[in-house]
Formats: structure tokens, C-alpha cells, sequence
């Protein structure tokens, strides 16, 4: 009969208090993790709701921000995010079909493009903010006023035409990265097909490729609008204004911004309490527009995903 | 060797040389001749498509992906390029010398009225002021904070997902985080004005409502996805085999943990861990809004902070084009931009290191 060692019982002991709290400490951190995304969450709902409504939605701020509503913000925020992706989406995903498709994965150029990629996403969005400044405005908008304009300041001064731009160099890395990462999902099988009937390489990417990743390329484009909705520090000098009493329908206009207007409401508001309820709202309504985007970004991934998990990679 | 994923699209269509051995395959060729040669010429049929009849917009197109291609190289060096160039005046200007120098920025000045040399940022103020220290500690301090937060509870959610999770409480958690990462940091910035400061008062009786513990918990919220999402793919990315072992030999849970997982996927952390201080370095909104913006050079962590994002951000809408103060901050923006691309550079190195180490495919 053996007799349980009392150093086989002491390393039994030592392992359940280590497995127990390894498992506690990794479960609690996993739960805080969720208790601050849940408090954020519903802190907005519960002061953000009651202020939310049609008119709200629809009518412009009134009596110094205490009335009335966020329509033009709104407006801004959609307009800005249009041309921001009128111009990533063709950019991010001919750079992904470059790199994917036509790249030798080892050539010194592929590497630089790859490493330029991987250090946009990392640069701080203030600095796209200076950068939209000193490139789009002032060489590339107040260079043209000097060629076309005489000198007037018609392109060289703020606007959401350089906004959107800026804000388009910012999210090109996530289109280029997603678009890429649907890429590699489209089995090589297809490809070899297509070329075996004769297509030539670009006609397979067109005609084959291309649909079989328009999931992901979606899923690039939603993202990039999510982060476009939402970044503000990008458009502090490039575009955005606090109160403007028209919408922005030229390129050439300033535009106010819902993230922006939470911006400006919550830190130079002259009357926080009376202005608060309207934050709130605001806030709600740029949680729930990026919310909205980032769900169905991950719905279609997760289709994407699944869709081609039964064939080789 | 090409690693194109197209075999070769040069090769026109050629059929191979056929040879015969003898008279038994071909029995027309004389018996003595030894090996024959026969030759086929294709000639396509006269309706066949041939890469040479593709529209001509093929070509214009494939060409314009190429140089689309080139943008990201184009804008990371434009961004660099023309961010120093605003800045270039500290270095050359006469004009801007008169009111500061590099050298200046670095080292504490005697100013009126102050009884030792100190280290000041007071830029619009009579005599302008530009010690960039305050603004470097601001930003340490906050980044310190946010990591300290980040690190153990990204790190610790991912080791929680990737190895005692449920099916069911990964398919809750990870779009959870995903949405975290979603919260535009002007939300995070404006939750940690309005509420946390308050709750951070009552509960540690603080002197200044805003500081950067506040806004250091807050850009918490911002990084915990960054290293959540790169630390577990780094515990998914250790073979299992690793694992397996580690149990074979008797290892308890936490052993195999401690001992063998986080050892195999340390360069993954590594490089959570410095992608997630690149963000921190470089948020702007959440410091913006949550740090009180006082640039004073305190040790405490519970006094005010100004970094250098946040300076940026609200002193550049209010400077003269092109003078002193506009040169300093765009100098300021070529530091942050210098200092994050080292941060991500060696993150990134981390990553590939770890890949190779793995054995994980691109």
C-alpha cells in the first residue's frame, strides 16, 4: 500500500492554489474587462436616451448648444465619411491586390511597402492632424491658390475636402490590411482555374478574385468609416468647426463633426449643466453609429470566415 | 525563385518535344535511325483569346495598381516630410531663435522672476516659454498609468480566452473587445471627464479633479484591445504540442503557463506591449480631455499632466502661421511621430520574430 508522500501532497497543494490563481486572476481581468465596456456603455444609454429623438436628430443646435439638435454634425460627420472613402477604398485595395497579387512576396519593395503600411497604422492621429495642415493645406491647397487663384485663399484654408483626405490617409491601413487578409482567403484553386481557360492575370483577378473577396473589401470599407466617424484629433486644423449655420454642401466648406461637437461641448461648453442632457445624446449617437459599423464589420467577417473554412488556405 | 502566386505568366503555349524509341512506337520512322524527333507547332485556333487581344484598359489598369500601390510609401514619407519642414525654422530661422532654440527646449532656463534656472512650457505668456520636459513627463506619466492598467488586463483576458474560455464565452468576449476598440477615443476622453474624474475624487479625496492617473486609467480603455488582440493571437499561435508536452511530463496547469506558453509566446507579448505604448504616446483625445492639460513638472501622479499630443492638439488653432510657437509644435509633432515609429518598428520586429520562432506562416 503506498502511503501519499507528504512532498507529493505539498506539490499537489502548491498546483490546485496555482491553477486556482492563474484561472482567478486571468477570469477577473477577462470580467473588468467587460464591467468597463459595459459601464461605459450603459452610463451613455442611461443619460444619452431620454434627450434622444426625432427632432434631435433632425434640428440644428439652438440657444448656444442648450437646445435644439445635432442634424448638421450629423451631416458633417456622413459627408466627411464619403469622400473619405471615395478616396481610400480604390487606394487600399489596389494596394492590397498589388501586394497580394502581383508582388514577389521577397522583393526589397514589397517589404518597404509592408513596413510603410505597418507604420501609418501606428502614427498618432494628431500628427495626421498636423500633417493634413502642412501638406494638404498649406502646399497643395495654398500651392494651387497661387497657381489658380492669384494668391486668393480658395483652397489653401480648412475645409472637408482636405478633412476627408486626411482622414483617408489615416484609414488607409485598415482597408489595405483587410482587403489583403480576403485576399489570401480566395482559394488558389480559382485562380489556376481561370488562368487554365485562358484569362489572363488581370481578368482573373476582375472577374474571379475580386467577387470572391468582396466580403472582406466591405468589411475594410466599414471599418475605415468607423474609424473615420470617429477619430476628431485628425480634424482639429483641418476642417472641422464648432457651430457652422449651414450644412456643408461644397468640398470647399468647413463641416461640424459629432465627435468634434462632444469635443468642444464637453471641454469649452460656457454652461456644462445645461448643456449636458444634448451631450449625452450626442455621445449616444456616435457610440451607436460606430457600434452599428463595427457589428455588422464583424458579421461579415465571421460569414467570410466561415464561408471559407472548409476550403484549403 | 518567384514567389508570385501566378506560376509564370510569360510562358507562351508550347507543346514539349515528343521522342520515340524505335519502331514500336512509330512505325513509319526507318528501323535504323535511332531516336526520332517530332515536333508540334500549335497554332491557335483563329477565334481563340490570347493575352495579347486584352483591352488596352488592362494594361493602363494593371499599370495604375502598381503606382496606387506606392502610396502608403508615398504617405508615410510626405508625412514625415512635410511635419519636419514646419519645424525646420527651430533649426535655421534668425526669427525664430529670438524667441527659442533647440538647445533652449532641452535645458531649464533662467526666467524673470523665477529665483533658480528652471524648466517651464508657457508659450503664450509675455516672455514665451518653451521647456519641453513638463510635457515629456506628462506624457510618461500618462503612458505609465495606461499601461500598467492595460498590460495586465489585456494580457491576462487574452491567456484567459486562449486557454480556459469556453466556445461560448470566447463568441461573447472577443466581439465585446472588438466594440472596445470601436469606442471613438473622444467618447473614452468625454466618459473620463464627466464620470470617472468624479468617482476617482470621492474615492481617493484628489486635490485636481483631472490628472493622470484619470486620464491613464481612461487611455487604458483605448490600448486593452491593442494588446488583448495581439497577445492572444500570440497564445494561439504556440503549438499545441507544446502544451501537450508541458502536461505529459506532469507540469500542473500554471506550470505549463508560466513555464511554457508565456516563454513561446513572449515575443508576441513583447511586441503587445510596445504597439500598445506606441498608441499611448500618440492618443490625443483621451489626454486631451481627461488630463487637466497643466504643464507642470511634478512627480506625483495625481497632479495634472500635459502631454505632448494633447499641447499639439490644443495650442495649434491658436498660433500665428509660421512663427515661433507654430514652429515649436510642429517640432513637437516630428518628435511624437520619431519617437512612436521606433516604438512600432520594434513591435513589429517582435512580431516577425515571433513568427519565425512559431513557425507561423505570413
Amino acid at each position: 500500500m503506498t502511503v501519499l508522500q507528504p512532498s507529493v501532497f505539498a506539490r499537489k497543494l502548491r498546483s490546485r492554489i496555482g491553477d486556482g490563481a492563474l484561472l482567478i486572476s486571468c477570469g477577473a481581468a477577462t470580467l473588468l474587462v467587460m464591467i468597463i465596456m459595459a459601464t461605459i456603455v450603459i452610463d451613455v444609454i442611461h443619460h444619452g436616451a431620454p434627450r434622444l429623438s426625432w427632432t434631435f436628430l433632425s434640428k440644428a443646435p439652438e440657444q448656444g448648444m442648450t437646445q435644439g439638435g445635432v442634424f448638421p454634425a450629423i451631416f458633417g460627420t456622413v459627408a466627411l465619411v464619403i469622400m473619405m472613402t471615395i478616396a481610400v477604398v480604390p487606394a487600399g485595395v489596389a494596394t492590397a491586390i498589388y501586394l497580394h497579387e502581383y508582388a514577389d512576396r521577397d522583393s526589397w519593395l514589397t517589404r518597404i511597402i509592408r513596413v510603410a503600411v505597418n507604420n501609418l497604422a501606428g502614427v498618432p492621429s494628431i500628427v495626421f492632424g498636423l500633417f493634413g495642415l502642412g501638406f494638404f493645406i498649406q502646399f497643395v491647397g495654398a500651392g494651387a491658390d497661387r497657381l489658380f487663384f492669384s494668391g486668393h485663399k480658395v483652397l489653401g484654408q480648412p475645409a472637408l475636402l482636405w478633412a476627408a483626405l486626411t482622414m483617408a490617409v489615416l484609414t488607409l491601413p485598415v482597408v489595405i490590411v483587410t482587403t489583403e487578409e480576403a485576399l489570401r482567403a480566395v482559394p488558389q484553386e480559382l485562380r489556376a482555374a481561370s488562368l487554365a481557360l485562358g484569362a489572363t492575370k488581370f481578368q482573373t483577378i476582375i472577374k474571379v478574385v475580386l467577387p470572391q473577396a468582396t466580403a472582406g473589401i466591405l468589411t475594410g470599407t466599414i471599418l475605415a468609416i468607423s474609424r473615420g466617424a470617429g477619430e476628431v484629433a485628425p480634424i482639429l486644423f483641418t476642417g472641422a468647426a464648432y457651430y457652422l449655420p449651414q450644412l456643408p454642401w461644397h468640398p470647399q466648406n468647413q463641416f461640424m463633426h459629432l465627435g468634434y461637437h462632444v469635443y468642444v461641448l464637453a471641454t469649452q461648453s460656457p454652461d456644462v449643466d445645461a448643456s449636458k442632457p444634448l451631450l449625452y445624446a450626442t455621445v449616444l449617437v456616435l457610440l451607436v453609429v460606430t457600434f452599428v459599423l463595427n457589428l455588422s464589420a464583424f458579421v461579415v467577417r465571421s460569414r467570410m470566415r466561415s464561408r471559407f473554412a472548409g476550403g484549403t488556405s | 525563385m518567384s514567389h508570385s502566386r501566378y506560376a509564370d505568366d510569360t510562358a507562351t503555349c508550347s507543346i514539349p518535344t515528343v521522342t520515340t524509341t524505335g519502331g514500336t512506337v512509330n512505325a513509319s520512322a526507318p528501323p535504323a535511325a535511332g531516336p526520332a524527333t517530332l515536333t508540334a507547332k500549335v497554332t491557335p485556333h483563329r477565334n481563340a483569346y490570347t493575352p495579347s487581344m486584352a483591352p488596352a484598359w488592362h494594361r493602363v489598369a494593371e499599370l495604375s495598381i502598381r503606382v496606387t500601390a506606392m502610396t502608403s510609401i508615398a504617405a508615410i514619407v510626405l508625412i514625415f516630410a512635410f511635419v519636419a519642414k514646419e519645424a525646420l525654422p527651430l533649426f535655421f530661422s534668425e526669427h525664430v531663435h529670438k524667441e527659442v532654440t533647440l538647445g533652449k527646449m532641452w535645458t531649464a532656463q533662467a526666467w524673470p522672476g523665477y529665483d533658480s534656472p528652471d524648466y517651464i512650457w508657457q508659450p503664450v505668456s509675455e516672455i514665451p516659454k518653451f521647456g519641453i520636459w513638463p510635457l515629456i513627463i506628462g506624457t510618461l506619466k500618462v503612458s505609465l498609468v495606461s499601461m500598467l492598467v492595460a498590460v495586465p488586463l489585456g494580457v491576462g483576458a487574452a491567456l484567459y480566452l486562449s486557454q480556459y474560455a469556453s466556445r461560448r464565452t470566447r463568441e461573447i468576449v472577443k466581439p465585446a473587445i472588438e466594440l472596445l476598440a470601436g469606442i471613438p477615443s473622444v467618447v473614452l476622453g468625454f466618459f473620463a471627464l464627466m464620470v470617472m474624474a468624479s468617482w476617482f475624487q470621492d474615492l481617493l479625496g484628489l486635490e485636481s479633479r483631472l490628472n493622470a492617473v484619470v486620464a491613464g486609467v481612461a487611455l487604458s480603455f483605448a490600448i486593452i484591445p491593442v494588446i488583448f488582440t495581439i497577445s492572444e493571437e500570440a497564445f494561439g499561435a504556440v503549438p499545441r504540442s507544446y502544451i501537450e508536452a508541458s502536461t505529459a511530463l506532469g507540469a500542473a496547469r500554471y506550470q505549463t503557463v508560466v513555464r511554457v506558453l508565456i516563454p513561446a509566446a513572449s515575443p508576441g507579448i513583447a511586441a503587445a506591449v510596445a504597439l500598445g505604448l506606441g498608441r499611448a504616446v500618440g492618443e490625443t483625445m483621451v489626454v486631451l480631455m481627461a488630463s487637466g492639460n497643466a504643464a507642470i513638472t511634478s512627480a506625483s501622479f495625481v497632479d495634472s499632466a500635459r502631454t505632448l499630443s494633447a499641447t499639439i492638439a490644443a495650442e495649434l488653432a491658436e498660433v500665428v502661421f509660421g512663427g515661433a510657437h507654430y514652429t515649436v509644435l510642429f517640432f513637437l509633432g516630428t518628435f511624437l511621430f520619431v519617437i512612436t515609429f521606433g516604438i512600432n518598428f520594434i513591435g513589429d520586429l517582435a512580431i516577425r520574430r515571433m513568427k519565425r520562432k512559431l513557425g507561423v506562416a505570413q
